[in-house]
Protein backbone atom coordinates (compact mmCIF):
# COMPACT_ATOMS: atom_id res chain seq x y z
CA UNK A 1 0.00 0.00 0.00
CA UNK A 2 1.08 4.24 -0.17
CA UNK A 3 0.42 6.81 1.45
CA UNK A 4 0.23 10.00 -1.01
CA UNK A 5 0.24 13.12 0.73
CA UNK A 6 -0.86 16.30 -1.65
CA UNK A 7 -0.01 19.64 -1.12
CA UNK A 8 -2.46 21.66 -3.01
CA UNK A 9 -3.80 25.11 -3.59
CA UNK A 10 -6.97 25.81 -1.60
CA UNK A 11 -8.69 26.52 -4.50
CA UNK A 12 -8.09 23.38 -6.32
CA UNK A 13 -9.91 21.42 -3.71
CA UNK A 14 -12.93 20.21 -5.56
CA UNK A 15 -11.50 19.26 -8.71
CA UNK A 16 -9.25 17.01 -6.54
CA UNK A 17 -11.74 15.49 -5.29
CA UNK A 18 -13.84 15.46 -7.90
CA UNK A 19 -10.99 14.17 -10.41
CA UNK A 20 -10.35 10.93 -7.18
CA UNK A 21 -13.82 10.71 -7.02
CA UNK A 22 -14.32 9.75 -10.93
CA UNK A 23 -11.55 6.70 -9.80
CA UNK A 24 -12.93 5.36 -7.53
CA UNK A 25 -10.81 6.77 -4.67
CA UNK A 26 -13.19 6.73 -1.81
CA UNK A 27 -11.44 8.49 1.25
CA UNK A 28 -9.32 11.09 2.06
CA UNK A 29 -8.26 13.67 4.57
CA UNK A 30 -7.59 17.63 4.40
CA UNK A 31 -5.97 19.57 6.59
CA UNK A 32 -5.52 23.17 6.23
CA UNK A 33 -1.71 23.67 6.45
CA UNK A 34 0.25 26.65 6.05
CA UNK A 35 4.17 26.55 4.29
CA UNK A 36 6.40 27.68 1.75
CA UNK A 37 8.22 26.39 -0.81
CA UNK A 38 9.30 28.16 -4.36
CA UNK A 39 6.34 30.42 -3.55
CA UNK A 40 8.72 32.05 -0.56
CA UNK A 41 5.52 33.15 0.76
CA UNK A 42 3.37 36.51 -0.30
CA UNK A 43 3.43 40.12 0.47
CA UNK A 44 0.45 42.13 1.78
CA UNK A 45 0.31 45.97 2.51
CA UNK A 46 -2.00 47.14 5.24
CA UNK A 47 -1.64 51.27 5.67
CA UNK A 48 0.92 50.98 3.12
CA UNK A 49 3.12 49.00 4.96
CA UNK A 50 4.33 45.88 3.46
CA UNK A 51 4.05 42.81 5.52
CA UNK A 52 5.52 39.21 3.83
CA UNK A 53 3.49 36.44 4.99
CA UNK A 54 6.25 33.76 4.91
CA UNK A 55 3.95 31.17 5.30
CA UNK A 56 1.36 30.80 2.74
CA UNK A 57 -1.99 28.82 3.02
CA UNK A 58 -2.14 25.51 1.73
CA UNK A 59 -3.85 22.47 1.72
CA UNK A 60 -2.85 19.15 2.23
CA UNK A 61 -4.65 15.87 1.21
CA UNK A 62 -3.66 12.45 2.61
CA UNK A 63 -4.64 9.06 0.42
CA UNK A 64 -4.09 6.19 1.24
CA UNK A 65 -4.00 3.59 -1.76
CA UNK A 66 -3.37 -0.05 -2.54
CA UNK A 67 0.18 0.11 -4.65
CA UNK A 68 -1.19 -0.88 -8.05
CA UNK A 69 -3.56 2.33 -7.90
CA UNK A 70 -1.24 4.66 -6.62
CA UNK A 71 0.38 5.63 -10.14
CA UNK A 72 -3.41 6.68 -10.73
CA UNK A 73 -4.06 8.92 -8.29
CA UNK A 74 -0.84 10.64 -8.50
CA UNK A 75 -1.72 11.73 -11.89
CA UNK A 76 -5.60 12.47 -11.05
CA UNK A 77 -4.23 14.77 -8.38
CA UNK A 78 -1.57 16.70 -10.28
CA UNK A 79 -3.83 17.01 -13.41
CA UNK A 80 -6.62 18.73 -11.52
CA UNK A 81 -4.20 20.66 -9.29
CA UNK A 82 -1.70 22.21 -11.52
CA UNK A 83 -2.62 25.67 -12.79
CA UNK A 84 1.27 25.53 -14.10
CA UNK A 85 2.38 28.50 -11.64
CA UNK A 86 4.74 28.61 -8.83
CA UNK A 87 2.70 27.21 -5.94
CA UNK A 88 1.02 24.51 -7.49
CA UNK A 89 2.32 22.53 -4.21
CA UNK A 90 3.48 18.88 -4.12
CA UNK A 91 2.87 15.59 -4.34
CA UNK A 92 5.06 12.93 -1.98
CA UNK A 93 4.57 9.24 -1.41
CA UNK A 94 4.92 6.73 1.38
CA UNK A 95 4.87 3.28 1.94
CA UNK A 96 2.36 2.59 4.04
CA UNK A 97 2.85 -1.03 6.48
CA UNK A 98 -0.53 -1.40 7.84
CA UNK A 99 -4.29 -0.12 7.76
CA UNK A 100 -6.98 -0.98 10.16
CA UNK A 101 -10.79 -0.42 9.80
CA UNK A 102 -11.76 0.97 13.32
CA UNK A 103 -15.35 -0.23 13.11
CA UNK A 104 -14.97 -4.03 11.55
CA UNK A 105 -10.99 -4.29 12.14
CA UNK A 106 -10.29 -5.16 8.98
CA UNK A 107 -6.65 -4.83 7.63
CA UNK A 108 -4.75 -3.47 5.38
CA UNK A 109 -6.34 -3.22 1.57
CA UNK A 110 -9.77 -4.26 3.06
CA UNK A 111 -9.68 -1.23 4.85
CA UNK A 112 -9.16 1.19 2.67
CA UNK B 1 -35.48 73.94 28.53
CA UNK B 2 -36.37 72.61 25.11
CA UNK B 3 -37.64 68.96 24.70
CA UNK B 4 -36.27 68.47 20.94
CA UNK B 5 -32.98 69.58 21.74
CA UNK B 6 -32.43 67.21 24.68
CA UNK B 7 -33.26 64.98 22.48
CA UNK B 8 -31.03 64.83 20.12
CA UNK B 9 -28.78 65.22 22.49
CA UNK B 10 -29.24 62.23 24.84
CA UNK B 11 -29.24 60.57 21.31
CA UNK B 12 -25.83 62.25 20.72
CA UNK B 13 -24.11 60.89 24.04
CA UNK B 14 -25.02 57.13 23.19
CA UNK B 15 -23.74 57.69 19.76
CA UNK B 16 -20.75 59.15 21.19
CA UNK B 17 -20.34 56.43 23.74
CA UNK B 18 -20.79 53.60 21.51
CA UNK B 19 -17.98 55.69 19.39
CA UNK B 20 -15.53 53.96 22.40
CA UNK B 21 -17.52 50.86 23.27
CA UNK B 22 -17.37 49.28 20.92
CA UNK B 23 -16.52 50.83 17.77
CA UNK B 24 -13.31 52.35 18.86
CA UNK B 25 -12.31 49.09 20.61
CA UNK B 26 -13.24 46.86 17.78
CA UNK B 27 -11.47 49.38 15.16
CA UNK B 28 -7.96 48.76 17.20
CA UNK B 29 -8.39 45.13 18.02
CA UNK B 30 -8.82 44.67 14.66
CA UNK B 31 -5.52 45.82 13.56
CA UNK B 32 -3.22 43.66 16.37
CA UNK B 33 -2.42 40.23 16.59
CA UNK B 34 -4.46 37.44 17.53
CA UNK B 35 -2.59 37.04 20.43
CA UNK B 36 -3.74 40.90 21.86
CA UNK B 37 -7.43 40.94 20.91
CA UNK B 38 -8.34 40.82 24.22
CA UNK B 39 -6.00 43.22 26.05
CA UNK B 40 -7.38 45.65 23.35
CA UNK B 41 -10.79 45.50 24.05
CA UNK B 42 -9.99 45.59 28.25
CA UNK B 43 -8.10 48.71 28.02
CA UNK B 44 -10.94 50.06 26.04
CA UNK B 45 -13.32 48.97 28.72
CA UNK B 46 -10.90 49.98 31.69
CA UNK B 47 -10.26 53.36 30.49
CA UNK B 48 -13.91 54.60 29.55
CA UNK B 49 -14.90 53.48 33.01
CA UNK B 50 -12.37 55.50 35.01
CA UNK B 51 -12.45 58.32 32.64
CA UNK B 52 -16.05 58.66 33.77
CA UNK B 53 -15.64 58.43 37.50
CA UNK B 54 -12.68 61.06 37.07
CA UNK B 55 -15.32 63.11 35.29
CA UNK B 56 -17.42 62.78 38.41
CA UNK B 57 -14.89 63.30 40.51
CA UNK B 58 -12.91 66.55 39.49
CA UNK B 59 -12.93 66.60 35.96
CA UNK B 60 -15.87 67.76 34.83
CA UNK B 61 -15.53 71.06 37.66
CA UNK B 62 -11.99 71.63 36.22
CA UNK B 63 -12.87 72.08 33.12
CA UNK B 64 -16.52 73.33 32.91
CA UNK B 65 -16.72 75.50 36.16
CA UNK B 66 -15.51 79.05 36.99
CA UNK B 67 -13.54 81.51 35.04
CA UNK B 68 -10.08 80.75 35.03
CA UNK B 69 -8.10 81.28 31.58
CA UNK B 70 -6.10 78.03 32.42
CA UNK B 71 -8.47 75.81 34.55
CA UNK B 72 -11.68 75.78 36.19
CA UNK B 73 -12.73 75.29 39.99
CA UNK B 74 -13.91 72.84 42.37
CA UNK B 75 -17.18 74.26 43.11
CA UNK B 76 -18.89 71.35 40.74
CA UNK B 77 -16.69 68.75 43.14
CA UNK B 78 -18.34 65.47 42.89
CA UNK B 79 -21.30 67.33 40.40
CA UNK B 80 -21.79 68.46 44.29
CA UNK B 81 -24.40 71.43 43.31
CA UNK B 82 -26.23 69.82 40.17
CA UNK B 83 -30.06 69.89 40.22
CA UNK B 84 -32.40 68.30 38.00
CA UNK B 85 -33.94 71.09 36.85
CA UNK B 86 -31.01 73.13 36.20
CA UNK B 87 -30.25 74.59 32.30
CA UNK B 88 -26.73 74.46 31.00
CA UNK B 89 -26.14 78.11 30.32
CA UNK B 90 -26.15 79.04 26.44
CA UNK B 91 -28.16 76.35 25.61
CA UNK B 92 -31.44 74.75 26.02
CA UNK B 93 -31.01 71.46 27.09
CA UNK B 94 -30.13 70.51 31.13
CA UNK B 95 -27.03 70.70 32.78
CA UNK B 96 -26.93 66.69 33.80
CA UNK B 97 -27.40 66.04 30.10
CA UNK B 98 -24.37 68.46 28.95
CA UNK B 99 -22.44 66.63 31.81
CA UNK B 100 -22.88 63.71 30.34
CA UNK B 101 -22.53 64.43 26.27
CA UNK B 102 -18.81 66.12 27.50
CA UNK B 103 -18.20 62.95 29.89
CA UNK B 104 -18.02 60.40 26.51
CA UNK B 105 -15.65 63.09 24.63
CA UNK B 106 -13.80 62.64 28.01
CA UNK B 107 -13.93 59.19 27.73
CA UNK B 108 -13.12 58.54 23.91
CA UNK B 109 -9.62 60.78 23.96
CA UNK B 110 -7.59 58.90 26.28
CA UNK B 111 -9.05 55.71 24.49
CA UNK B 112 -7.89 57.25 21.30
CA UNK B 113 -4.28 57.09 22.55
CA UNK B 114 -4.64 53.15 23.63
CA UNK B 115 -3.50 52.51 19.74
CA UNK B 116 0.05 54.08 20.40
CA UNK B 117 1.17 51.44 23.32
CA UNK B 118 -0.44 48.15 22.44
CA UNK B 119 0.63 44.66 22.32
CA UNK B 120 3.14 45.79 25.15
CA UNK B 121 2.22 48.15 27.54
CA UNK B 122 1.85 46.32 31.59
CA UNK B 123 -2.01 47.07 32.26
CA UNK B 124 -1.25 48.98 35.45
CA UNK B 125 0.27 51.78 33.08
CA UNK B 126 -2.36 51.53 30.67
CA UNK B 127 -4.76 53.18 34.10
CA UNK B 128 -2.05 55.23 35.71
CA UNK B 129 -1.26 57.05 32.25
CA UNK B 130 -5.04 57.38 31.25
CA UNK B 131 -5.94 58.73 34.40
CA UNK B 132 -2.98 61.15 34.74
CA UNK B 133 -3.47 62.42 31.33
CA UNK B 134 -7.29 62.98 31.73
CA UNK B 135 -6.86 65.10 34.76
CA UNK B 136 -3.56 66.93 32.96
CA UNK B 137 -3.49 67.14 29.94
CA UNK B 138 -7.77 66.85 28.57
CA UNK B 139 -9.17 68.53 31.07
CA UNK B 140 -7.32 71.61 30.55
CA UNK B 141 -6.95 72.12 27.20
CA UNK B 142 -11.09 71.60 27.39
CA UNK B 143 -11.17 74.30 29.86
CA UNK B 144 -9.24 76.68 28.11
CA UNK B 145 -11.37 76.10 24.47
CA UNK B 146 -14.95 74.87 25.70
CA UNK B 147 -14.31 76.13 29.00
CA UNK B 148 -14.53 79.46 28.53
CA UNK B 149 -10.45 79.81 28.89
CA UNK B 150 -7.67 81.63 27.30
CA UNK B 151 -7.80 79.71 24.12
CA UNK B 152 -12.00 80.46 24.05
CA UNK B 153 -10.83 84.11 24.66
CA UNK B 154 -8.68 84.03 21.70
CA UNK B 155 -10.76 83.01 19.43
CA UNK B 156 -9.90 79.50 18.75
CA UNK B 157 -12.58 77.35 16.57
CA UNK B 158 -12.77 74.33 17.44
CA UNK B 159 -15.98 72.80 16.83
CA UNK B 160 -15.70 69.11 18.07
CA UNK B 161 -12.53 68.45 18.95
CA UNK B 162 -10.01 68.62 16.45
CA UNK B 163 -7.71 70.12 18.69
CA UNK B 164 -9.39 68.96 22.43
CA UNK B 165 -9.49 65.83 20.99
CA UNK B 166 -7.55 64.75 18.44
CA UNK B 167 -4.22 66.81 18.63
CA UNK B 168 -4.39 65.89 22.65
CA UNK B 169 -4.63 61.99 21.57
CA UNK B 170 -2.18 62.28 18.90
CA UNK B 171 0.61 63.95 20.18
CA UNK B 172 0.58 62.36 23.38
CA UNK B 173 0.34 58.98 21.58
CA UNK B 174 3.51 60.13 19.52
CA UNK B 175 5.48 60.64 22.81
CA UNK B 176 4.21 57.48 24.74
CA UNK B 177 5.08 55.26 21.97
CA UNK B 178 8.12 57.02 22.08
CA UNK B 179 9.30 56.39 25.19
CA UNK B 180 8.13 52.88 25.88
CA UNK B 181 9.74 52.29 22.57
CA UNK B 182 9.11 49.34 19.63
CA UNK B 183 6.95 46.11 19.72
CA UNK B 184 9.30 43.08 19.44
CA UNK B 185 10.26 43.10 15.97
CA UNK B 186 9.71 46.02 14.73
CA UNK B 187 8.70 47.16 11.83
CA UNK B 188 8.29 43.49 10.60
CA UNK B 189 5.15 42.77 13.25
CA UNK B 190 2.37 40.20 12.23
CA UNK B 191 -0.16 41.86 9.81
CA UNK B 192 -3.90 42.70 11.82
CA UNK B 193 -5.50 39.60 12.77
CA UNK B 194 -8.86 40.87 11.97
CA UNK B 195 -9.58 43.27 9.01
CA UNK B 196 -13.13 42.74 8.71
CA UNK B 197 -13.11 43.87 12.39
CA UNK B 198 -11.59 46.78 11.62
CA UNK B 199 -14.46 47.71 9.08
CA UNK B 200 -17.21 47.02 11.34
CA UNK B 201 -15.28 49.19 14.32
CA UNK B 202 -14.80 51.84 11.67
CA UNK B 203 -18.11 52.56 10.07
CA UNK B 204 -20.04 51.87 14.17
CA UNK B 205 -17.35 54.86 14.64
CA UNK B 206 -18.77 56.70 11.57
CA UNK B 207 -22.08 56.95 12.80
CA UNK B 208 -21.43 57.44 15.94
CA UNK B 209 -19.48 60.74 14.74
CA UNK B 210 -22.92 61.73 13.87
CA UNK B 211 -23.33 62.20 17.25
CA UNK B 212 -19.89 63.75 18.63
CA UNK B 213 -20.24 66.49 15.59
CA UNK B 214 -23.97 66.98 15.03
CA UNK B 215 -24.09 66.66 18.79
CA UNK B 216 -21.85 69.75 19.72
CA UNK B 217 -24.27 72.13 18.08
CA UNK B 218 -25.96 71.13 21.12
CA UNK B 219 -29.22 71.58 20.26
CA UNK B 220 -31.58 69.97 17.23
CA UNK B 221 -31.40 72.40 14.19
CA UNK B 222 -30.16 73.57 10.93
CA UNK B 223 -26.81 73.98 13.01
CA UNK B 224 -26.73 69.86 13.85
CA UNK B 225 -28.31 69.26 10.40
CA UNK B 226 -25.28 70.83 8.46
CA UNK B 227 -22.67 69.16 10.95
CA UNK B 228 -24.04 65.77 10.04
CA UNK B 229 -24.11 66.27 6.49
CA UNK B 230 -20.40 67.73 6.13
CA UNK B 231 -19.45 65.16 8.52
CA UNK B 232 -20.80 62.43 6.38
CA UNK B 233 -19.44 63.90 3.07
CA UNK B 234 -16.06 64.39 4.30
CA UNK B 235 -15.58 61.06 5.30
CA UNK B 236 -16.96 59.38 2.53
CA UNK B 237 -14.65 61.51 0.32
CA UNK B 238 -11.68 60.70 2.54
CA UNK B 239 -12.54 56.97 2.01
CA UNK B 240 -12.97 57.01 -1.63
CA UNK B 241 -9.12 59.21 -1.90
CA UNK B 242 -7.34 56.71 0.12
CA UNK B 243 -8.75 53.50 -2.00
CA UNK B 244 -7.49 56.12 -5.28
CA UNK B 245 -3.90 56.61 -3.25
CA UNK B 246 -3.52 52.77 -2.49
CA UNK B 247 -4.86 51.60 -5.91
CA UNK B 248 -2.74 53.40 -8.00
CA UNK B 249 0.54 53.05 -5.36
CA UNK B 250 -0.37 49.30 -4.72
CA UNK B 251 -2.19 48.33 -7.74
CA UNK B 252 -5.16 47.04 -5.21
CA UNK B 253 -7.32 49.13 -2.90
CA UNK B 254 -7.30 47.28 0.48
CA UNK B 255 -10.14 47.33 2.91
CA UNK B 256 -8.07 48.59 5.50
CA UNK B 257 -6.76 51.48 3.97
CA UNK B 258 -10.38 52.44 2.79
CA UNK B 259 -11.92 52.87 6.63
CA UNK B 260 -8.30 54.28 7.81
CA UNK B 261 -9.46 56.86 5.13
CA UNK B 262 -12.82 56.89 6.79
CA UNK B 263 -11.27 58.02 9.84
CA UNK B 264 -8.68 60.47 8.64
CA UNK B 265 -11.74 62.54 6.64
CA UNK B 266 -13.67 62.00 10.21
CA UNK B 267 -10.66 63.44 12.44
CA UNK B 268 -10.14 66.54 10.10
CA UNK B 269 -13.58 67.43 9.67
CA UNK B 270 -14.27 67.36 13.22
CA UNK B 271 -13.18 70.98 14.46
CA UNK B 272 -14.81 72.25 11.16
CA UNK B 273 -18.25 70.37 11.16
CA UNK B 274 -19.97 73.20 12.86
CA UNK B 275 -18.67 75.67 10.74
CA UNK B 276 -18.31 74.66 6.66
CA UNK B 277 -21.30 73.98 4.28
CA UNK B 278 -20.92 70.73 1.73
CA UNK B 279 -18.04 71.72 -0.21
CA UNK B 280 -15.86 72.31 2.88
CA UNK B 281 -16.41 68.96 4.15
CA UNK B 282 -15.66 67.65 0.48
CA UNK B 283 -12.29 69.35 0.32
CA UNK B 284 -11.66 68.55 4.10
CA UNK B 285 -12.09 65.26 3.25
CA UNK B 286 -9.51 64.61 0.58
CA UNK B 287 -7.38 66.45 2.14
CA UNK B 288 -7.42 65.00 5.26
CA UNK B 289 -6.98 61.63 3.43
CA UNK B 290 -3.92 62.69 1.33
CA UNK B 291 -1.92 64.05 4.23
CA UNK B 292 -2.77 61.47 6.91
CA UNK B 293 -1.76 58.43 4.10
CA UNK B 294 1.81 60.28 3.91
CA UNK B 295 1.36 61.70 7.83
CA UNK B 296 0.99 57.57 8.90
CA UNK B 297 4.75 56.41 6.50
CA UNK B 298 6.29 59.47 8.04
CA UNK B 299 6.00 58.28 11.34
CA UNK B 300 6.74 54.55 10.69
CA UNK B 301 9.31 55.09 8.27
CA UNK B 302 11.09 59.22 9.19
CA UNK B 303 10.45 58.98 13.10
CA UNK B 304 11.01 55.24 13.09
CA UNK B 305 8.70 55.60 16.25
CA UNK B 306 5.96 52.19 16.54
CA UNK B 307 2.90 54.53 17.23
CA UNK B 308 1.17 51.30 16.20
CA UNK B 309 -2.47 51.82 15.27
CA UNK B 310 -1.19 55.33 13.69
CA UNK B 311 -3.27 57.95 16.30
CA UNK B 312 -0.63 60.94 15.86
CA UNK B 313 -0.68 60.07 11.61
CA UNK B 314 -4.86 59.77 11.23
CA UNK B 315 -6.24 61.26 14.95
CA UNK B 316 -3.43 64.00 15.31
CA UNK B 317 -2.46 65.28 11.81
CA UNK B 318 -6.33 65.26 10.43
CA UNK B 319 -7.70 66.92 14.04
CA UNK B 320 -4.83 69.43 13.07
CA UNK B 321 -5.35 69.85 9.79
CA UNK B 322 -8.79 70.68 9.78
CA UNK B 323 -8.09 72.94 12.74
CA UNK B 324 -5.73 74.63 10.49
CA UNK B 325 -7.71 74.94 7.08
CA UNK B 326 -11.19 76.23 8.42
CA UNK B 327 -10.66 79.40 8.20
CA UNK B 328 -10.38 79.57 5.01
CA UNK B 329 -13.19 76.57 3.71
CA UNK B 330 -16.01 78.37 6.55
CA UNK B 331 -17.09 80.51 3.90
CA UNK B 332 -17.11 78.42 0.48
CA UNK B 333 -20.29 78.01 -1.32
CA UNK B 334 -23.74 77.48 -0.11
CA UNK B 335 -24.45 76.53 3.80
CA UNK B 336 -20.91 78.24 5.37
CA UNK B 337 -20.75 80.73 8.49
CA UNK B 338 -18.89 84.00 8.54
CA UNK B 339 -15.89 84.40 10.43
CA UNK B 340 -15.58 87.09 13.22
CA UNK B 341 -12.46 88.44 12.00
CA UNK B 342 -10.29 88.38 8.89
CA UNK B 343 -9.22 84.98 7.59
CA UNK B 344 -5.22 85.35 8.34
CA UNK B 345 -6.01 86.83 11.67
CA UNK B 346 -8.08 83.43 12.63
CA UNK B 347 -5.48 81.59 10.91
CA UNK B 348 -3.41 82.91 12.84
CA UNK B 349 -5.22 82.17 15.80
CA UNK B 350 -5.56 78.31 14.85
CA UNK B 351 -1.82 77.99 14.85
CA UNK B 352 -1.37 79.61 17.98
CA UNK B 353 -3.88 77.32 19.73
CA UNK B 354 -2.53 74.66 17.56
CA UNK B 355 0.57 75.21 19.13
CA UNK B 356 -0.21 75.67 22.64
CA UNK B 357 -2.41 72.32 22.82
CA UNK B 358 0.67 70.46 20.94
CA UNK B 359 3.06 72.14 23.30
CA UNK B 360 0.98 70.86 26.56
CA UNK B 361 0.16 67.53 25.49
CA UNK B 362 3.62 66.90 24.64
CA UNK B 363 5.59 67.77 27.27
CA UNK B 364 2.80 66.98 29.80
CA UNK B 365 2.69 63.56 28.58
CA UNK B 366 6.37 63.22 28.49
CA UNK B 367 5.98 63.80 32.65
CA UNK B 368 3.02 61.39 33.06
CA UNK B 369 4.86 58.63 31.21
CA UNK B 370 8.50 59.29 33.49
CA UNK B 371 6.06 59.16 36.56
CA UNK B 372 4.65 56.16 35.23
CA UNK B 373 7.37 54.28 34.73
CA UNK B 374 8.61 55.11 38.15
CA UNK B 375 5.30 54.00 40.26
CA UNK B 376 4.53 50.48 38.02
CA UNK B 377 6.65 50.33 34.87
CA UNK B 378 6.12 50.85 31.04
CA UNK B 379 6.56 47.54 29.22
CA UNK B 380 5.88 43.88 30.36
CA UNK B 381 8.48 41.51 30.00
CA UNK B 382 9.67 40.41 26.17
CA UNK B 383 8.37 36.54 27.21
CA UNK B 384 5.28 38.13 28.04
CA UNK B 385 5.06 40.62 24.98
CA UNK B 386 6.24 37.35 22.56
CA UNK B 387 3.01 35.40 24.12
CA UNK B 388 0.83 37.91 23.99
CA UNK B 389 -0.62 40.35 26.40
CA UNK B 390 -4.37 38.31 26.45
CA UNK B 391 -3.13 35.36 28.14
CA UNK B 392 0.28 37.03 30.23
CA UNK B 393 -1.94 40.35 31.18
CA UNK B 394 -5.36 38.71 31.74
CA UNK B 395 -5.24 35.67 31.90
CA UNK B 396 -7.71 35.07 28.50
CA UNK B 397 -7.57 33.82 25.34
CA UNK B 398 -8.93 35.35 22.31
CA UNK B 399 -9.93 32.82 20.17
CA UNK B 400 -10.39 28.79 21.06
CA UNK B 401 -10.73 27.02 17.63
CA UNK B 402 -10.69 23.60 17.37
CA UNK B 403 -10.24 22.68 20.60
Amino acid sequence: MKFIIAIIQPHRLDQVREALLAIGINGLTVTEVRGYGRQKGQKEIYRGAEYSISFVPKLKIEIATADNRATEVIDAIQAAARSGKVGDGKIFVLDLEQAIRVRTGEANEDAL
Amino acid sequence: MDSGDTAWILVSTALVLLMTLPALAFFYAGLVQAKNVLSVLVQCVAVACLASVLWLICGYSLAFSGTGPWLGDFSALFLNNLTRGAIHPGTHIPETLFVMFQMTFAIITPALIIGAYVERIRYAAVLLISGLWLLFIYVPVTHWIWGGGWLARLGTMDYAGGLVVHLTAGISALVIAWRLGRREGFPRINPPHAPWMVMVGASMLWVGWFGFNAGSALSAGGDAAMAMLVTHLSAATATLVWMGIEWTSFGKPSLVGAVTGTIAGLATITPASGYVGPIGGVILGACGSVVCYYAVHFVKRGLKTDDALDVLGVHGVGGTLGTLLLPFLVSLGAGGTTLARPVWDQFIVQIEATLAVGLWSAIGTLVIVFVTAKLVGLRVSRDDEIQGLDYASHGETGYHINV
